[in-house]
């Protein structure tokens, strides 16, 4: 199970990657290994707000729907559009096939989030 | 061998099989541009044709009636042939919903009676029969805790607390009716977790939805507990009666305190479902919720049952006039038949029977939750997690045993849940066979997993590709012709 050191994780299962001040968001290979095979992903649109906790995606698997949450609060600059045909992507590189990628409201929330360590041993 | 052909595959141009008697009325000369301009597309076939082709497609079924169905939460049981011609009955079959209720009065005492035995059977008040099935008398439900609210001007009740451990439909039905669904986290047992449930008890609750015995197949102890601080609280219990089956005249939801109830009359009383519909799933209510139940209701003036349309506080007609009849009927048949002594023998088996598969398996499959359960119990994949094989790779092994599989990753507790419920009616011998079944597929699984993996074998078809079904669903005939260009 691929977990990357520099990324932010959170108990439900999503990481944040942070880059020039914005913010990737998409879910864990734990998360995905879960899932099983993805089959559709709801995406939201640009300009939406996001907020820590909250739910702004919703991700179908041959096995069940589940909700993506939000790890930190934000507004959505940008959406991944591929994944609307291809919601295969994410199984097969969840960290390179980002979800949203949001403009951060208080970088601070950031310090709330695990590491890649803290990560791991949940997932164990 | 498989058959995989579609009616229109057989047609042959000119080939019949009907001939119409010669027409009593004379022709009329229709304008030209009223009529259809093409011809519809109906397979052209004699009756033989349709009859080979039928019975072939009918043998890549697998039902009740050719073998073992532990549909865990489905209650897959046989459905009596008494109950069949009861239902086809002439005085039945060829009834008109607007015929004058003088000349209907043996269908509306069905109603009536019936109405009487669920409100017996659950201990609620009054019951409709219109709801077409469960997830359609969930709504009714929740419509009904709608409108109570509203009629005491209590508009802040916006919520409704589903567990964790719910059906899927239940907080779906929520949504419906206009609710916000609150999850309330369950106990390792699947009950619900009283001081969480506490937590989120308000005067902003309407009312929750529960299941009892719940879906793992314990019965909710603390009902009472339960019922007291939603009562407390001024909410309503809703009793989703999808695991109605081992209570059957042991306990009664009314008596546990819920306000209004469904029954899945296709489920506990024995009509065909599961594909193969229709379903009915009658609402029950309190007497204080009586007025709000849908219209029409069947009546009893004197000797003369009728039907009522005039309700000023109903939450109105839900349904094409009453509801399924043909399943109504079919469940009166199998109430009368086995009449109110034998209803908790009914009980009393399921719930023999699932103790007895699940403790003959739990030492080669994961028991999650131990104890006695009621009708049904999960297992979590197989007890040795070192063997590289998930819950689906039993379920489709089991298809080449013309076993079917039991409801597998349901509920969400666990992560390889399969959900087991025998019923009743089924013999020791098929239990029996069952357990080995299950047996044997753990020791293939430990000695080579790819058997598994690579299930199953004797079916029509093999291994589906579950994530392409769904991404690129071909429900249709011309969706298929479709694939078969893009090939």
């Amino acid at each position: 199970m691929k977990t990357p050191k520099a990324l932010y994780y959170t108990e439900s299962h999503e990481w944040v990657k942070v880059e020039d001040g914005h913010a990737y968001i998409g879910i864990t290979d734990f998360a995905q290994s879960e899932l099983g095979e993805v089959v559709f992903v709801e995406l939201p649109e640009e300009g939406d707000e996001v907020s820590e906790g909250n739910e702004f995606a919703t991700i179908e698997s041959v096995k069940a729907a589940s909700d993506i949450n939000a790890p930190v609060n934000g507004v959505i600059i940008a959406v991944n559009e591929a994944l609307e045909d291809s919601p295969e992507l994410i199984n097969e590189d969840p960290y390179e096939n980002w979800i949203i990628k949001i403009e951060l409201e208080d970088e601070s929330q950031l310090e709330n989030l695990l590491s890649a360590e803290d990560y791991e041993k949940l997932t164990k | 061998m498989y058959y995989g052909h579609t009616i229109f595959e057989k047609s042959q141009e000119g080939r019949r099989g009907y001939s119409l008697p010669k027409s009593e009325i004379k022709e009329y000369k229709l304008d030209e541009k009223l009529k259809r301009q093409s011809c519809p597309k109906l397979p052209e076939v004699s009756e033989f044709d349709v009859v080979r082709h039928y019975t072939n497609v009918s043998f890549k079924n697998h039902g009740i009636e050719t073998g073992f169905y532990p549909l865990g939460s489905c209650t897959m049981k046989y459905n009596p042939k008494i109950n069949q011609d009861i239902a086809a009955m002439e005085g039945f079959s060829t009834i008109h919903p607007y015929q004058p209720v003088e000349t209907t009065q043996g269908l509306l005492k069905i109603y009536y009676e019936t109405q009487k035995i669920l409100s017996n059977i659950s201990g609620l008040d009054t019951y409709s029969l219109n709801p077409y099935a469960g997830a359609h008398g969930e709504l009714i439900g929740l419509m009904i805790i709608k409108k109570f609210h509203k009629d005491n001007n209590d508009l802040k009740r916006t919520k409704i607390i589903v567990p964790d451990s719910a059906h899927g439909t239940n907080p779906a039905s929520a949504t419906v009716a206009g609710f916000e669904s609150v999850e309330v986290k369950s106990n390792k047992d699947g009950t619900v977790n009283i001081e969480d449930l506490k937590k989120v008890v308000d005067d902003t609750t309407a009312g929750i939805m529960l299941t009892n015995p719940n879906t793992v197949g314990m019965f909710e102890k603390d009902i009472l507990e339960i019922q007291k601080i939603i009562h407390e609280a001024g909410g309503l219990l809703y009793y989703d009666g999808a695991n109605l089956n081992p209570i059957l005249g042991m306990a009664r939801p009314g008596d546990m305190g819920f306000d209004i109830m469904h029954i899945n009359l296709h489920k506990t009383f024995s009509t065909p479902h599961g594909g193969g519909g229709p379903g009915s799933g009658p609402v029950g209510v309190t007497k204080r919720l009586k007025k709000y139940l849908p219209s029409p209701v069947v009546r009893k003036a004197g000797d003369l049952y009728l039907i009522d349309y005039k309700d000023e506080d109903s939450i109105g007609q839900i349904s094409h006039f009453y509801g399924n009849m043909g399943v109504v009927i079919r469940a009166y048949a199998y109430l009368l038949t086995n009449g109110k002594e034998r209803l908790p023998e009914i009980a009393k088996m399921s719930v023999l029977n699932a103790n007895y598969v699940k403790e003959s398996l739990k030492d080669v499959y994961k028991l999650p939750i131990e104890g006695i359960c009621k009708h049904e119990f999960v297992f979590d994949g197989l007890k040795d997690e070192s063997i590289d094989v998930r819950t689906l790779d039993i379920a489709k092994r089991l298809l080449d045993f013309d076993m079917h599989p039991p409801t597998v990753y349901f509920p969400l507790m666990f992560k390889e849940t399969m959900m087991i419920e025998p019923v009743e009616n089924e013999s020791k011998q098929t239990i029996d066979h069952f357990i080995k079944i299950m047996r044997t597929i753990a020791k293939e699984a430990k000695k080579d997993p790819s058997i598994l993996k690579n299930a199953p074998y004797n079916t029509p078809v093999r291994r589906l590709d579950e994530a392409l079904a769904a991404r690129k669903p071909i429900v249709s005939f011309k969706d298929y012709t479709d694939s078969l260009k893009e090939d």
